[in-house]
């Protein structure tokens, strides 16, 4: 069940890429067909979903590499399974969007259904390996998105890119080897390396292990200072490239922090937060702090992206320093990082969504060329301005449940990275409310003088993702009791 | 002493054909040349199943054995051997079409004996079976840049395989034997200089094989100078053997001193230098050719860790066929538009010919070591062999020239499927179903590493 969501869609790419003459019109209905179809699937699974004993739904574990004990081992937990419908929804969301697309729209659409299995791949691996295989895929999947839909310089950004996230990645391999070699017996698989805690005790291999492993994540989450591949690849890549890299793929690093590294280093991981904290709160405040400088709408996006992925980090390094003191303060860290990574896919997809549209009308995202929008496009501007509300945090919005646990959680642990990190809201609101300002009110301007409304395309690509973020703000319960336990889970491993 | 001729099935038959060829070319009137290709391919599949049904052993009073390596360098060899004889669609009709054949088989059997020589003389002979043929392959279309190429190769090939002579003299003086079995026992209480003074003899020769530095400066000339078909073989069988009998005679060896550092030095200085030569070749021909030096950088990684990780040999085992497969697609593109020569020749490939541009796409990806494709598999046992053996330097410096190499293919990858198309005349049908094969090959036996190195022993 698992798996046919997984590869439905590059099922689908390759019948797609197998049948020489099809029309734009069929490829841009497959897509989106087979993009609902997925999210259906996905719907099945979160009403079906029954943990068991080993946590993990839809548990399918097959042999594939045993010499290095490396299988086919897959399911979903309270963690995945949130990522996995987000992931679903977002890329119908961009086969929605990208109705309008017109540049070769067979590769376009195969190579985005390439990546949705890619990523909800990654999302239910519970193998190292597996996990790295999709891991990487995802790169080569975005490198080709850049460079092939991107604009101006594309093949400078999509390059940047590909060689900065692929150092990561290989170092997060050499991690993964590490991990390995520590396990006895040897073995890749995620479950059976939680259970062994295989570094504990063994002081400089499990710092390097960490330090491998943590580099690696934390230059695809990206975190300061391993996010300068960040702004040219969003700010060239195609609108709904950019909203999945920003949406689905900056999760891989959190994720990974969640899923492995966390319950795999316990003991490491809880002497090493304080780093992780302080990283996390340097990239609240610093991402924060550059948006603010930005004069280019996508950019300042980008950026507010660091600063989000921040709070996700400050959480589950929070979790690691409060670890001793309250559990209930380090499950609510914990629930807040996953909350807000799901969060953030939703809000950062449907700006950089609208951010495509903006670009389509006047050809610039620099924010300086337009104003009054609001009057000639008021679908737009509403659209925009509920995203941008719910981007910074305010309550009735997902953004504001997961930053109000990540800081509950947090504040007991390291109560003055916390409200540090709180002027990052603080930022994150003036540079939402300027940009607001200047786009949508006062007297009307734009590139070329005219300004259309969002299409029907468009409105049914963003606003489903925004009700979604407004929904969890205001009945957030379904969502956290899914979350929840596999926090707990998380935490349980971490220990006291 | 075990003479079981059967043993050596797989070879005879490799050169049962090759005579059989060379005497049925002399016969068949040129349009019927083809027979000669069909009898070569059929003696690699009947040696691939004569393989796969081998038992272990020395034979040959413990000169030539027969194990894993030996078996999986037979596999890999003859399956690479008919890949590049569907690659050889140029050469039909052509005058001395059996020749080329019969050279290209004769050489495979010297890179198979190499791998399975137990012994120092065993070992020079092979050497220069391996050698030879590949000299007037080098040369075969009779034009400048192929004598050139030639006589470059063939002059550093005698230098370097009298510098190997030399050694097994060296070796021979000191441990008093050249069967390697007798000779771990006898270098046992030689001076350790002197027994480091006559491995690194021999192994001149192992590594101007496998195009490892320093013996790497024939590569790029014969790469570009030969024809395509020519430099697919040459940049692929050769390095098979090589390896293989590198990681023997260094096993061998250590009963003196610890070679890992050895090895782990050469390793790190051929991907280096050839990553470095590689990054702004605008000739795709070089570019492969540099690519070939590094890639033998990497498996040297894995042979390094031999002795001190029980994955080391399945590792290498597993890369060097994943490394024949890839590389060879990689030519089989290059072969299937003979009038593309520049990086340029390729822009967009991907609106004109799609699965060739995406066959392209997998192999070079494949030889970046991106998941699933096998060279990725190899490259994480073997960076998991070298971890285990405690060289987490070298490891490093691979992933660094790892992410370095991706610049040089993203070069070519880019303009193949960004840009509008440029002229390109119809390709080649065989070549471009190879190149397919090979691509799919990649990524097939990258699914299946499990059984794959379970085969191969781990």
């Amino acid at each position: 069940m698992l798996s046919i969501v997984v590869f439905l869609p590059v099922a689908v790419a390759a019948v797609l890429l197998a049948l020489p003459r099809v029309g734009d019109r069929a490829v841009r209905w497959t897509w989106i067909a087979a993009t609902a179809v997925d999210l259906l699937l996905v719907a099945g699974l979160w009403i079906g979903y029954r943990p068991g004993d080993s946590g993990f739904a839809y548990d399918v574990h097959l042999r594939w590499i045993p010499s290095v004990g490396s299988g086919y081992h897959v399911g979903v937990d309270g963690i995945s399974l949130p990522l996995v419908a987000l992931t679903a929804l977002l890329f119908l969301a961009c086969a929605v969007y990208s109705a309008r697309e017109t540049r070769r729209v067979r590769s376009y659409a195969a190579l985005f259904l390439f990546l949705e299995t890619v990523c909800l791949g990654l999302f239910v691996s519970l193998d190292l390996i597996l996990f790295f295989v999709f891991f990487d895929l995802s790169i080569v999947g975005m490198y080709f998105v850049i460079a092939g839909w991107g604009h101006r310089d594309a093949a400078r950004a999509a390059l940047k890119f590909f060689l900065y996230t692929f150092l990561g990645s290989l170092v997060l391999l050499l991690g993964f080897i590490g991990l390995y070699l520590a396990a006895s017996p040897h073995t890749f698989d995620i479950v059976a390396l939680t259970a062994q805690n295989p570094l504990a005790g063994r002081g400089v291999v499990a710092a390097l292990v960490l330090v491998a492993l943590g580099v690696g994540l934390a230059v695809k989450t990206p975190t300061v200072p391993f996010h300068t591949w960040l702004p040219p690849a969003h700010t060239e890549a195609p609108a709904a490239g950019s909203a999945v890299l920003a949406g689905i793929l900056l999760k891989m690093g959190t994720y990974g922090f969640v899923r492995i590294v966390m319950p795999a280093l316990p003991d490491t991981w809880r002497r090493y937060a304080v780093v992780i904290v302080v990283v996390g709160v340097v990239s609240v405040v610093y991402g924060a702090l550059v948006a603010l400088a930005q004069k280019d709408f996508k950019r300042m996006i980008a950026y507010t992206s660091v600063n989000h992925m921040g709070y996700v980090i400050l959480g589950v390094g929070a979790a690691g320093l409060v670890a001793s003191s309250s559990g209930q303060a380090r499950d609510l860290a914990v629930t807040g990082a996953v909350t807000q990574m799901v969060s953030h896919g939703l809000i950062t997809g449907a700006l950089f969504l609208l951010a495509g549209a903006l670009y389509d009308r006047g050809g610039t995202y620099v924010m300086s060329e337009y104003g009054g929008l609001a009057a000639q496009a008021p679908r737009f501007a509403a659209l925009t301005g509920l995203a941008a509300f719910a981007s910074l945090g305010l309550p009735g919005f997902s953004g504001f449940i997961a930053e109000f646990q990540i800081f509950t959680g947090s504040l007991g642990g390291a109560p003055v990275s916390t409200a540090v990190a709180f002027l990052g809201i603080l930022i994150t609101a003036a540079l939402f409310l300027r940009a607001l300002q200047q786009v949508l009110l006062g007297a009307f301007r734009a590139p070329g003088g005219r300004f259309g409304d969002v299409t029907t395309p468009e409105a049914l690509s963003i606003t489903p993702l925004v009700v979604l973020a407004a929904v969890i703000g205001v009945f957030p319960r379904w969502l956290l009791d899914v979350v929840e336990p596999a926090a707990r889970a998380v935490n349980a491993v971490l220990g006291g | 002493m075990d003479e079981n001729p059967s043993a050596l099935l797989p070879e005879i038959l490799l050169a049962v054909a090759a005579i059989v060829g060379l005497l049925l070319g002399s016969y068949l009137p040129r349009h019927r040349q083809w027979l000669v290709r069909l009898l070569a391919a059929a003696a690699c599949g009947a040696g691939v199943v004569a393989t796969v049904v081998s038992e272990n052993m020395a034979v040959f009073g413990g000169t030539y054995v027969v194990d894993v390596a030996t078996n999986a360098t037979r596999v890999v060899v003859m399956v690479s051997v008919v890949l590049v004889l569907c690659l050889a669609d140029p050469i039909r009709g052509m005058a001395r079409e059996s020749e080329f054949v019969v050279l290209l088989v004769l050489a495979a059997l010297g890179s198979v004996l190499l791998a399975g020589s137990n012994d120092l003389m065993l070992l020079a002979a092979a050497y220069l079976l391996a050698s030879i043929p590949l000299y007037a392959l080098a040369g075969f279309a009779k034009d400048a840049p192929g004598t050139e190429a030639s006589l470059k190769f063939y002059l550093m090939g005698a230098l370097l395989g009298v510098t190997t002579l030399a050694g097994v003299v060296v070796v021979f003086g000191l441990g008093g034997a050249t069967e390697y079995t007798a000779l771990s026992t006898g270098l046992a209480t030689a001076p350790r200089l002197a027994v480091a003074v006559g491995v690194v003899a021999v192994l001149a020769g192992l590594l101007f094989k496998a195009g490892a530095v320093p013996a790497h400066f024939w590569v790029p000339d014969v790469t570009e100078g030969s024809g395509a078909v020519a430099a697919a073989f040459i940049t692929t069988v050769p390095k098979i053997g090589a390896v293989v009998a590198i990681h023997r005679l260094i096993t061998v060896a250590s009963a003196r001193l610890d070679w890992a550092l050895v090895v782990a030095v050469i390793a790190a200085a051929t991907m280096t230098l050839g990553n470095l030569a590689a990054f702004f070749q605008d000739n795709v021909r070089r570019l492969l050719a540099y690519s070939t030096i590094s890639q033998v950088g990497y498996l040297l990684v894995g042979v390094a860790a031999a002795g001190h990780s029980d994955l080391a040999l399945p590792a290498v085992l597993l890369y060097l066929g994943g490394y024949a497969v890839t590389n060879l697609g990689a030519f089989a593109v290059v072969c299937a538009l003979p009038a593309a020569t520049v990086l340029a020749d390729f822009r967009g490939l991907l609106r004109r010919r799609p699965w060739l541009a995406v066959s392209l796409v997998v192999v070079l990806l494949g030889l970046v070591g991106t998941p699933p494709t096998v060279v990725f598999a190899g490259k994480l046992t073997v960076f998991t062999a070298a971890l285990d053996a405690g060289l987490l330097w070298l490891v490093v410096v691979a992933v660094v020239n790892t992410v370095a190499s991706v610049f040089y293919y993203l070069r070519w990858i880019g303009p193949a499927v960004r840009g509008e198309p440029a002229d390109m005349p119809e390709p080649t049908r065989w070549a471009v179903h190879t190149a397919y094969g090979a691509a799919a090959g990649s990524v097939l036996l990258g699914v299946l590493t499990g059984p794959l190195l379970a085969a191969l022993g781990a």
